[in-house]
């Protein structure tokens, strides 16, 4: 199968702004498929709303497009309901650790095994862009017009914290490092996260003085940094940057699935 | 077999009768009980349960579990049933089967946790936002729950709806004699799937008249079908195309307004004789009918009405079998479904509405039936 089998290609052109970093995670989405060489009839593919939400429409698989925040939790239902199928869940920013932040956390402390792809263009990009909890301090949104004073969620320390068993990051900037971290994550038996640095030049960048993805995708380029590179550095050197990379990986934890066949045997059912 | 239990074991053990394999819930008071029967039961039956983080995810993670194939349930009362009212509103929208049970407590806001009430009867019919249809049940009596659930999952399945079982404290935590039908001594019923293989992705039209519900493939049959909670066209893809719109808009009203005949149950006692006619569903009914029988014993005609389906509302029966009878509706709120039984009857009518977590007594439904007379 080639990775174009997973798009609803009679779908394109896609719904999103020209230059926006999605459609660089959806192709890096369905060439990890290719490479691992899932069956469609295997693969549910669920996303909550906002600009990242659209992509349930593009991927040709068992898809849903569901609610704002929520899509860790459809995705809980139909994995406990067929533990055997492969279970993707694609997310935002202002989906995943705002509205969603509750379904986030309770799906990475029981480690269910769901992929989740964070797209984190730190902006509410669809209703306008408004501030959200991974906007940098200072910058200006249509919610904060004289600059942001709240404090960002590190997506890696949260999910590392709350239970995820695979934990990366990785930038729109370099799509060959984010296509083999998303695969590396599909690999994994348990709850994984991978948090994507992506540009709104459009509801972000034009508001904060870099109106044109070029622009942005060299701020996010200098802001970011690989983990084996920053090794190298000087505290002093890595102020403000924000590391790209795998960030823990537990193999040994038993997945969520897998606990509650053993209950379902001690109850004496699946029989 | 007969087994002593309440309301809310009741349920659940119906549950898994009718063939429920996925519950998950959230602790609240008076439904509780209900979510804990089905932690014991389902894993036994090869099923499974979960306790969410929220009500919200509770109502999502049955939904997400219906599209992969179960049938499910899942149970709330008070704030988590308006907690719910987000996701109730995409599985119209998806026309997802799924049962959800409201155990009436006291409100609104945290209100009266372990007390009875039928406050919620209108946000059972209208409390997710946007236009919709939906089927909700009010059963009476012990072994009526048993088969009422039953037939909520019936219901669920045959019209990819959701469908509301509405209990109240009273009738959750009463421990009452249960008849329970023997296996294979009631009928269960199966969403209709498209068979595998076709070359086709217009499952929201699929074989489908006005008045029929649609034909939608589960997740993994080999379909790469598309659930939106968008409004999508016949595909499931997101459209703004008033024709399309409107042609799905339609369709999912008319699979319940065009099939209420099939969908009503109600009780109806005395009425044809009768001067005086009692409206009450619920653990009120009981009440209501202990009243009747007193009153004619007394020598009063008192009849009752009681409505088993109390959505899609029964208008047309209630119009046939009361006519310009009087009418006194009893229920545990302000007076809610008066309203609809004065829009029904075309006229205003009595009533005994008690909104302070006390249930209303046969003597007081008596004493309204006399000064009626």
């Amino acid at each position: 199968m080639s990775y174009l089998d997973y798009v609803r290609q009679f779908k394109l052109p896609h719904y999103w702004c020209p230059g926006c970093g999605t459609g660089v995670v959806l192709q890096a989405v369905v060439r990890a498929f290719e490479a691992l060489g899932w069956k469609q009839e295997d693969l549910a593919f669920i996303t909550g709303i906002g600009c990242s939400g659209r992509m349930s429409t593009y991927v040709n698989a068992n898809t849903m497009h569901t609610t704002h925040g929520r899509p860790l939790a459809f995705a809980t239902g139909v994995k406990l309901a067929r533990p055997e199928k492969h279970v993707v869940v694609v997310s935002g920013d202002g989906d995943a650790l705002a509205i969603g932040g509750n379904h986030f956390i309770h799906a990475a402390r029981r480690n269910i095994d769901i992929k989740l792809v964070i797209i984190n263009n730190l902006v509410y990009g669809m209703t306008g862009g408004q501030v959200s909890p991974t906007t940098p301090q200072k910058f200006r949104t249509q919610t904060t017009p004289y600059g942001n004073i709240d404090p960002n969620f590190d997506v890696v320390k949260l999910a590392i914290a709350a239970g995820a068993t695979f934990v990366g990051r990785e930038a729109v900037t370099r799509p060959r490092n984010l296509e083999k971290l998303i695969e590396k994550s599909f690999q994994h038996k348990g709850f994984s996260v991978v948090e994507v640095i992506s540009n709104c030049h459009i509801n972000l960048g034009r508001k904060n003085k870099m109106k044109d993805q070029i622009t942005m995708l060299r701020w996010i380029s200098t802001k970011t940094i690989p983990k084996n590179l920053a090794e190298k550095k000087k505290p002093e050197e890595l102020e403000g940057k924000i590391l790209l990379g795998i960030f823990h990986e537990d193999k040994n934890r038993k997945e969520y699935t897998e606990l509650y066949r053993e209950i379902q045997e001690r109850a004496g059912g699946n029989k | 077999m007969r087994k002593v239990m309440p309301g809310n074991e009741n349920v659940a053990r119906a549950a898994i009768a009718a063939g429920c394999r996925f519950f998950a819930g959230y602790p609240i008071t008076p439904s509780s009980e209900l979510a804990a029967t089905m932690s014991a039961l389902l894993p036994k039956a090869g099923g499974t349960f979960i306790q969410m983080e929220d009500e919200i995810a509770s109502m999502a993670a049955v939904i997400g579990a219906s599209i992969a194939g179960k049938k499910v349930m899942t149970a709330t009362s008070g704030p988590g049933f308006s907690l719910k009212q987000e996701h109730i509103g995409l599985a119209c929208m998806m026309e997802i089967p799924v049962v959800i049970v409201n155990v009436m407590r006291g409100g609104p806001s945290t209100g009266l946790p372990t007390h009875p009430s039928q406050g919620d009867v209108m946000q059972a019919r209208w409390g997710t936002h946007g236009d919709h249809s939906i089927i909700a049940l009010t059963p009476s009596l012990p072994n009526e729950i048993y088969t009422e659930t039953i037939r909520a999952f019936n219901l669920a399945e045959q019209y990819r709806s959701p469908v509301i079982l509405l209990l109240d404290e009273i009738l959750a935590h009463t421990y009452e004699v249960v008849d329970v039908p023997e296996s294979g001594g009631y009928e269960t019923a199966n969403r209709k799937l498209p068979p595998k293989g076709l070359d086709r992705l217009d499952f929201y039209t699929y074989n489908r008249n006005v008045g029929d519900p649609p034909i939608l493939p589960n997740f993994f049959m080999g379909y790469n079908f598309h659930f939106e909670s968008l409004t999508h066209d016949e595909m499931g893809f997101p459209t703004t195309d008033p024709k399309k719109v409107d042609l799905l808009v339609k369709l999912r009203e008319a699979k319940i307004e065009k099939n209420k005949e099939k969908i009503w149950e109600n009780d109806i006692r005395m009425v044809e004789n009768a001067d005086v006619v009692v409206f009450a569903y619920g653990s009120v009914a009981r009440s209501g009918i202990q009243a009747v029988e007193k009153a004619r014993k007394d020598g009063i005609k008192a009849g009752l009405f009681r409505p088993i389906t109390l959505w899609p509302f029964p208008d047309k029966p209630l119009r046939e079998a009361v006519g310009n009878k009087k009418v006194i509706v009893a229920e545990m709120n302000t007076g809610l479904i008066k309203r609809e039984v004065e829009r029904a009857l075309r006229r205003d009518v009595g009533g005994i509405f008690k909104a302070n977590g006390t249930p209303i007594t046969p003597e007081e439904i008596l004493g309204r039936i006399k000064e009626e007379k």
